[in-house]
């Protein structure tokens, strides 16, 4: 039987699910950058041809993070269930499902990070190098800096990744707009909610692209007319 | 002053080791420029990047003031990193901060304190004339400037050395101008030793004192340019000093002798010919060659004719306040009128 919901309860399942997603983005973006920076910033630096190659560290932490980006998110949604217990204290909800989402993104953002870095001139590196820096010196003060931009980017794309994981959180009852096209559109084949849900996502993600896009121009320094 | 001894260093290559540099050793003195020559794959590059400190060679020693800085590691390699200042190919600032924030960099390694790096950075935007740049990030800047800034950061950490590798590669003639005017202010203004590793002679010609041509990772020639060029068959004197057409042997036949002269200073080209050809009452004509500059010295090869009785006089005389190269030691008696 298809029961049409009146617009002004799917206004308020898009805020409320709409606030759930934004909630679960957000948390897991902040600690997937937490995780995800330090681990890329390794990555590159203990790489063949980084600042300090580190073969066996290297391959290990490849191995790591090419296992965890090839998990379908699902999977890992279920595998994660007793470490999410054990940190938020239950399996349930949105702040629940933002572990596995943090874990899904780490490794994500990492070979983002890793990327971005390698993009820098390996001979602005040396140049640093023959300064007499640090290598810790070297890593906050050119290569991160160098990479800014990139950085900026790529943290974007994991954010919109992260939009795309947390469509997933229903099956942990972590709710959101995935949650809520699922539900309304999918097992009750309400088009009405299905549509806005997909809308409201989509102008979710263009959102965070374009104040990402603007962030990583913003403080881009190279190919600026005089003025 | 930078002593490099018995420099080696080979990279495994296709079919077997490559010798990059096959015992290089070298002297500069302090206030000196050394011109390092030779044509790609002579090893320039690696010997740059040994005395950088970023290639580590496999035997022999790069000593600056007696330190000898090649088996150093941790700390220590890198205050000796401070000692050498290094220009780099393709300047290779950093993109993201502005002339000034890369003039602070290697401050920024030493621990140099705020208001004190401030200050240097802006004696050294001052030094390469850049002042008004201090705020430009490097894509605002002509690729000259970007040298120029290149050479400020590699000074910052006032280091007595002052390696450049190919600090003109990329510029055209005019930028190149700037950029060697400011590293020879650098030489008589700071008093430092200057390498200037390049395959450019122009930049020989116009800044250096020392010459070092390397070939198959060796040093076949060293020593004070004003000194090679008089040395017949030297290749320092073959591509600094102006081409002598060949003249051909039915056009010399009619002289006496036939001589290539090299002058080297004022005194000497201006007025060592003329006064050879009337002191020995001969007739002197020039078949070819021509002046140039090196740094400030006037410079000139020329081949001459003479004739007259007394041409081999004149030569000897010549000869005794130039080089002279003889090209028809003897001929039949018999002198033309």
């Amino acid at each position: 039987m298809r029961t049409e919901t009146p617009w002004s309860t799917v206004f308020e399942l898009l805020a409320e699910t709409g606030w759930e997603t934004l909630y679960m983005v957000a948390l897991s973006a902040v600690f997937a950058l937490i995780g995800g920076l330090p681990l890329g910033v390794l990555l590159h630096v203990t790489s063949p041809g980084g600042l300090r190659p580190q073969a066996l560290t290297y391959r290990l932490l490849n191995f790591v993070v090419d296992i965890g980006r090839s998990l379908p998110f699902v999977i890992l949604l279920i595998a994660l269930l007793p470490v999410t217990r054990s940190i938020v204290g239950t399996t349930l909800g949105s702040t629940a499902a933002v572990v596995p989402l943090t874990v899904g993104a780490i490794p994500f953002l990492a070979r983002l990070v890793e990327g971005a870095l390698r993009e820098v001139d390996t001979s602005v590196v040396e140049a640093a190098i023959t300064t007499g820096a640090t290598k810790p010196h070297i890593v906050r003060g050119v290569l991160l800096r160098e990479a800014a931009p990139a950085l900026v980017a790529g943290i974007g794309v994991t954010v919109i990744a992260l939009i795309g994981y947390s469509a997933m959180a229903g099956v942990v009852g972590g709710g959101g707009l995935g949650d809520l096209a699922i539900r309304y559109g999918y097992q009750r084949f309400d088009t009405k909610v299905l549509i806005s849900t997909v809308v409201v996502l989509g102008v979710f993600a263009r959102l965070v692209q374009f104040l990402f896009d603007l962030g990583s121009r913003g403080i881009d320094r190279r190919r600026r007319v005089t003025a | 002053m930078i002593t490099v001894e018995n420099l080696t260093k080979s990279f495994p290559g296709k079919g077997g080791e490559v010798r990059a540099l096959d015992g290089v050793s070298l002297e500069v003195p302090a206030n000196t420029i050394l011109g390092v020559v030779g044509t790609s794959g002579a090893g320039k590059s690696t010997l740059a990047r040994c005395i950088a400190l970023l290639e580590q060679p496999d035997s022999g020693s790069i000593r600056v003031d007696g330190t000898d800085l090649v088996s150093l590691s941790g700390a220590s390699l890198r205050a000796a990193r401070r000692q050498i200042g290094v220009v780099p190919q393709n300047d290779s600032l950093l993109r993201q901060r502005t002339a000034a924030g890369n003039i602070a960099l290697p401050l920024e390694a030493a621990k140099v304190p705020g208001p004190q790096r401030k200050q240097r950075v802006a004696e050294l935007l001052e030094l390469v004339g850049l002042s008004d740049k201090a705020a430009n990030y490097p894509d605002q800047l002509s690729g000259g400037q970007r040298q120029r800034v290149a050479i400020a950061r590699a000074l910052a950490a006032s280091p007595s050395v002052l390696l450049a590798d190919e600090p003109t590669s990329a510029l055209d003639p005019e930028t190149t101008g700037s950029v060697l005017t400011v590293l020879d202010r650098v030489r008589s203004e700071l008093g430092l030793t200057v390498l200037v590793v390049t395959h450019d002679m122009a930049v020989v010609r116009r800044i250096c004192d020392d010459i070092a041509v390397l070939e198959h990772g060796r040093v076949v020639e060293n020593g004070k340019v004003l000194d090679l060029i008089s040395e017949p068959g030297s290749r320092t004197a073959s591509a600094l000093l102006p081409e002598l057409d060949q003249v051909s042997q039915q056009h010399t036949a009619k002289y006496d002798r036939v001589a290539d002269v090299v002058l080297v200073g004022f005194a000497a080209v201006g007025a060592l010919l003329p006064e050879a050809a009337s002191r020995h009452d001969v007739e002197l004509s020039l078949l070819g060659g021509g002046m140039t500059r090196l740094n400030d010295t006037p410079v000139a090869r020329f081949r001459i004719a003479l004739n007259g009785e007394r041409a081999d006089a004149a030569l000897k005389w010549i000869g005794e306040r130039g080089a002279v190269v003889r090209h028809k030691p003897t001929l039949v008696a018999g002198t033309a009128a």
